[in-house]
């Protein structure tokens, strides 16, 4: 896992604040929260001294195929749909109790980050997932409760 | 997405919150169902089809044959059962004793023994529901759930929330897992699997009850009292627990007295009450036996004369085919060449088969005559037990292009 430190290593340095921010080290703070993107330092975009580390970053932020922005990847040809993640998926609890939080189908899918679709189990809004924004936590919910480790984070 | 939700009838579980798309008359996509489902659920938009001798023969030609097979027939055997609705189930026990013939499912091989005494009040039971609701300890006793009724844990006893419990699995819940191997249930379970030698439940059960009562728990095979301690521990603080009894428990117990011993014992010695629901595979195997229970008093191994069932293990399919003692077999939605020992399968070869089933079987390649029924919950409606006991109905998702069991062996017992 990338941290703070690492990212600040790899930037300007300069505290040039055409980001909006104090300094770098706030800038490296904003990324590593999803609040910014590498492409908000305009020294590091343009400048091709910067190009090397400009990529570095990038590709830091970049999801790994077949993961979604949380970087959690369904197993599709282990996963056989029981629903143990839907049901213990703490999210997925608060946002429908009476639902999937009560074993049952879910009343509303508007908000729920796993549901099972022909017996397998499909991610979507991640944005609501413990793991994703500013106060992320690392939230095991969903691979502790897999009994064939369909589900992976990377 | 709140609709119409179905139900899926690929095991026991009865899953009652399913819901589906439909595409050109066939089932296209289904959600909340587990992979048993959603396969259990895409069959059944297929041409009824009923054969004679291997080849395609009209319907009422084809019950005609079966009537003269079961007529001529001195001792009939009629099989399977697990996979009709209850109407299907009571056409054929009536069948049975108009005909004279030996009736039973797959429960004489099953969990059969262990809803008999449950129907004979010899045990405390309780609901899925209940265990949802209340459930705050639950053993998996040589069952494994996850693989075989893969909503169990979620939908019912472990991971779901319920009016008593609140607040989730972590903190409200324990499940434990005692079985021969590291099943995929147990690994759920993380430190509460106790894995036990093949064999060794009784024993395993003596030396629980030894701990629960305050004695050292011994086994032949050391297992390590103290785990067998913490165990007991666990149980006795236990405020609603259920054993949920598999077949290997039972295949490894010589009669049923030491489990109801050991719930009778937490019932005594635990803070709450304890409840033991056999987890049975069929999705209706649990209504047969109630069904004949009602009319009979046993839950499966019977033969009628003359209206009076007589009961016995030489009743039961394995020792009537072993023994040679049936001259013709209806078989209904079972598959008994491909799942029971070949030694005792060949026999069926010797005798007309009739076979009813939605899929094309072992059986039904070998069968006399054969008819493709319609899938219960996906082409027809009806009513089924669920494997505590509760009843659940069921409407059909698509309209059927093939005749249910009911109507097939309605049918046959008007040509008779």
């Amino acid at each position: 896992m990338t941290s703070t430190m690492e990212l600040y290593q790899l930037l300007p340095k300069t505290n040039c604040k055409e980001c909006g921010k104090n300094s770098c080290m706030a800038f490296a703070a904003a990324l590593m929260a999803r609040e910014l993107t590498p492409d908000d330092c305009p020294p590091m975009k343009n400048d091709p001294k910067y190009k090397e580390n400009y990529e570095t970053v990038s590709g830091m932020f970049s999801t790994t195929e077949g993961a979604t922005e949380t970087g959690l990847i369904v197993h599709e040809e282990l996963c056989f749909g029981c629903g143990n993640c839907v049901v213990a998926c703490p999210v997925n609890v608060a946002n429908d109790p009476y639902g999937v939080g009560s074993g049952k189908a879910p009343k509303s899918t508007g908000k729920l980050i796993l549901i099972i679709e022909d017996g397998i189990v499909k991610a979507q809004n991640v944005d609501e997932c413990r793991r994703f924004g500013k106060n992320k936590i690392l939230c095991t919910g969903c691979i502790v409760t897999c009994p064939v480790e369909a589900i992976e984070f990377v | 997405m709140e609709g119409n939700y179905y139900v899926c009838t690929g095991c026991g579980l009865l899953c009652d919150d399913i819901e589906v798309e439909l595409e050109k008359d066939a089932v296209s996509k289904v959600y909340t169902a587990c992979r048993v489902g959603v396969a259990h659920m895409k069959e059944g938009s297929r041409e009824a089809v009923s054969q004679v001798d291997g080849k395609p023969a009209e319907e009422a030609a084809a019950i005609e044959k079966a009537a003269e097979i079961l007529k001529n027939a001195k001792n009939p055997l009629i099989f399977g059962l697990g996979t009709s609705t209850n109407e299907a189930q009571k056409k054929a026990i009536e069948l049975a004793k108009k005909l004279n013939a030996t009736l039973d499912d797959t429960s004489s091989f099953c969990l059969g023994p262990v809803v008999e005494a449950l129907l004979q009040e010899k045990f405390n039971t309780c609901t899925l529901d209940d265990v949802r609701h209340k459930g705050d300890v639950m053993i998996f006793w040589g069952a494994d759930p996850s693989d075989s009724h893969p909503r169990h844990l979620s939908k019912f006893s472990y991971f779901p929330r319920g009016e008593q419990k609140q607040r989730g699995w972590e903190e409200e819940r324990t499940a434990i897992a005692i079985d021969i191997r590291k099943s995929h249930t147990a690994k759920i379970c993380g430190s509460n699997f106790f894995q036990i030698p093949p064999g060794g439940d009784t024993e395993f059960i003596n030396a629980l009850i030894d701990g629960v009562s305050g004695k050292l728990p011994k086994t032949s095979y050391k297992f390590p009292p103290k785990r067998l301690l913490e165990l007991a521990n666990i149980l006795k603080g236990a405020k609603f627990g259920t054993i949920f009894m598999g077949l290997g428990l039972l295949y490894s117990l010589e009669s049923l007295d030491p489990i109801i011993k050991l719930v009778e014992v937490l019932n005594e010695k635990a803070k709450g009450e304890f409840h033991l629901i056999p987890v049975v595979g069929h999705y209706n195997m649990r209504g047969f036996n109630e069904n004949l229970f009602a009319e009979t008093g046993y839950v499966n191994c019977v033969k009628f004369e003359n209206g009076e069932a007589k009961h016995g293990p030489e009743y039961s399919t394995v020792e009537a085919l072993k023994a040679k003692a049936v001259d013709a077999a209806l078989i209904i939605g079972s598959d008994p060449l491909a799942s029971l020992p070949r030694s005792i399968v060949k026999n069926l070869l010797d005798i007309p088969i009739i076979s009813i089933d939605p899929c094309e079987t072992l059986t039904s390649r070998k069968a006399k005559v054969y008819f493709s029924t319609a899938v219960t919950g996906v082409e027809c409606g009806g009513s089924a037990t669920r494997m505590d006991g509760v009843e659940v109905k069921f409407d059909p998702i698509l309209e059927a292009k093939r005749p249910t069991d009911e109507e097939i062996l309605t049918k046959i017992m008007e040509a008779l």
